[in-house]
């Protein structure tokens, strides 16, 4: 009985080549990019691939070479991943991020958002009673790191000055330091806590409207709030929106956790959490665009006037960017039709 | 009586194997995914980490270097690009290498997985960003209590919550020590899940490596004393090819099919080789035979 005599044997030797080319292709393609393909070996592909897929399902009915079957399926999965994997541009992804995904994505949570912003608004109006009460409570709500010269034994004087004077520190170092990095994982903490059913995203985000409430409370009490607010407002439109948006994405996957509605727990945990994502992503460069306008904006400008009309500015643009009516099924036909 | 023999057997070998899940191809075919275990999440993951570490360490020294000579304003630039170089690595490191075409961390790659959509089709960034800003909650809590923990044990009331939140974040970096597909809570949030994706490799067919030379020829029944899952078995020693193994098997089989005078044949490795081998190409030959016939012997103990 000679081994050339093995039915599984010639099957393997008539289509080894094949399977080889379809390697070879792989290894480029995974490497690189599809742009290193050849037209020719562009066309190969899809016909190497199903060819082997039909390899495979010969050879687990008819072989018995383990070794055969092993390096098929893992051929086959491994091309399956390539060609059925995300082969679009960087920028049509992008683009497509700007103009569809972000937007909609903002919009999908409108529910949540609203609840979110309310949450932070209620932590800052309870902070704000409570702190122009009694003005101890303001060592309650404010973390050390953030008071710095700002206490209520200030005076009015030294805190109007920490309204148009930074400190020392550049602009640069404040905001790599704090603003942007430090920002954002907090948002990002946001979003990751939604997981544990809402809770620790809505105290995450009520704690910070209290900081907030607190920060008012006392320059208030000294007759500063028209200052502070051109202060606050100015990077605080796109920074606070960010980060009722982040506790709004984690909100959206708790309550989906804990009410998957009509489809599987699985199966909604998993769509809101992309769409969530999408917010998430769009919250890191929202909390970047804050960063710069707090970290320089701020201090070049030290207009009252000046920063009211940024502030709100910026604050309109994002609404009008997040929730102007349109359609976005039409807008995805003009998208593939402008890159095809 | 009969009864027992006929009573329908369970497809054991292809199931047989509790990492498998079925993914089925638009062309019909079900590429049977295997999931990453435990261990290969846990080496991969420390992988990474590692290499996050001393790419952190790498560039403080290098940047140390380029604060020399500088004035105060050139330090604080310095350790402004620092700081962001952190946080980048720190968050997008992950994400970066997820979303490349290889949908693997370098960690992943030397423990050959990836990630991979549940649901099959391509894997979106957006998955990708949640299945990874979702380490902040399992990975980065989780140790943040824990170095707190450290710090705090004395300290009463506070040392007790800090305790309570270790607990807590706990439940999250184990999350997927509790379900069958090994998933963060990163991957259930993201509709993904991590699977082998092994190079692959094609070795040469065992009927083809030793000729027979017709020096061993067997009779049928000989060849019918065994199924499928003893030449696979088989196949398996062979591929090993360590000697100890091959002469103990050599041994059972040669006892089991009767082998006229097995103390006659060559005393050396590549002898029992060439027997293991021949009776290898003989037993494959006539098993896939039936198979064509569409009859799969399990095993020895399947009389059919």
């Amino acid at each position: 009985m000679s081994g050339i005599s093995l039915k599984s044997h010639k099957f393997r030797l008539d289509r080894e080549d094949d399977w080889k080319k379809l390697e070879l292709l792989l290894g480029r393609l995974e490497n690189r990019s599809i742009r290193s393909l050849t037209d020719a070996e562009m066309i190969a592909l899809p016909a190497l691939y199903r060819a082997t897929l039909s390899s495979l399902s010969v050879a687990r009915a008819t072989s018995l070479d383990q070794d055969v079957i092993a390096y098929l399926e893992s051929l086959s999965t491994r091309s399956y991943f390539a060609i059925y994997g995300n082969q679009t541009r960087m920028s049509t992804r992008l683009r497509h991020f700007f103009i569809i995904g972000w937007p909609q994505a903002v919009q999908n949570i409108t529910r949540e958002t609203i609840a979110s912003a309310l949450i932070m608004f209620l932590g800052a109006l309870l902070a704000y009673v409570l702190v122009r009460n009694n003005m101890d409570w303001y060592f309650s709500f404010m973390p050390e790191s953030l008071m710095g010269a700002r206490t209520p034994a200030s005076t009015a004087l030294e805190l109007r000055d920490t309204l148009y004077h930074d400190g020392d520190k550049s602009g640069l170092t404040e905001f790599a330091s704090y603003l942007f990095s430090h920002n954002s994982r907090v948002a990002i903490l946001a979003f990751a806590l939604g997981f544990a059913f809402a809770i620790p995203s809505a105290a995450l985000v009520l704690y910070n409207g209290c900081t907030l409430g607190a920060f008012v409370a006392l320059f208030v009490d000294k007759g500063l709030g028209f200052e502070l607010g051109g202060w606050l407002i100015i990077h605080g439109a796109t920074e606070l929106f960010a980060i009722v948006l982040a506790g709004a994405a984690g909100m959206k996957i708790g309550w989906t956790v804990a009410f998957p509605g009509k489809m599987s727990r699985m199966e909604a945990v998993g769509k809101a959490g992309a769409e969530a994502a999408s917010v998430l992503g769009g919250v890191v460069i929202m909390l970047f665009l804050a960063g710069l306008l707090e970290g320089f904006g701020r201090q070049l400008i030290t207009n009252d006037y000046v920063r009211y009309a940024i502030g709100l500015t910026t604050l309109g643009l994002w609404l009008a960017y997040f929730y102007m009516p349109r359609n976005f099924d039409t807008l995805e036909l003009d998208d593939t039709a402008g890159t095809s | 009586m009969s009864q027992a023999k006929t009573k329908p057997r369970t497809n054991s070998t292809y199931n047989a194997d509790k990492n498998v899940r079925t993914l089925v191809t638009p062309e019909g075919i079900d590429l049977r995914l295997r999931i990453a275990d435990g261990g290969a999440r846990v080496g991969a993951f420390t992988l990474d980490l590692t290499i996050m570490i001393v790419t952190l360490i790498a560039v403080t020294y290098a940047l140390s270097f380029t604060t020399i000579g500088m004035g105060d304003s050139g330090e604080e630039v310095v350790v402004a690009v620092w700081m962001l170089f952190a946080f980048f690595l720190r968050n997008f490191y992950f994400m970066f290498f997820e979303m490349g075409p290889k949908a693997a961390t370098p960690g992943k790659m030397a423990m050959k997985i990836r990630v991979a959509n549940r649901r099959g089709g391509h894997l979106k960034a957006n998955a990708v960003f949640a299945r990874n800003a979702m380490r902040e909650l399992e990975f980065f809590l989780p140790l943040s209590f824990f170095l707190s923990a450290l710090f705090m044990m004395n300290q009463g009331v506070d040392g007790w919550l800090t305790l309570l939140g270790l607990i807590w974040s706990f439940i999250f970096l184990l999350f997927p020590l509790f379900n069958k597909d090994r998933l963060r809570a990163g991957d259930l949030i993201a509709g993904t899940w991590v699977v082998q994706s092994p190079k692959p490799f094609l070795s040469k067919d065992l009927a083809e490596t030793q000729k027979p030379d017709g020096r061993y020829r067997f009779s049928q029944s000989q060849i019918d004393a065994y199924g499928v899952k003893e030449l696979h078995v088989l196949e398996n020693v062979l591929r090993k090819n360590d000697p100890k193994t091959v002469e103990e098997v050599t041994g059972r089989i040669m006892g089991k099919i009767e082998w006229p005078n097995p103390e006659k044949t060559e005393n050396t490795n590549a002898a029992r080789r060439e027997f293991l081998n021949a009776y290898y190409a003989a037993l494959r030959g006539k098993l896939e035979t039936k198979l064509l016939f569409g009859v799969r012997r399990e095993d020895k103990f399947d009389r059919r």
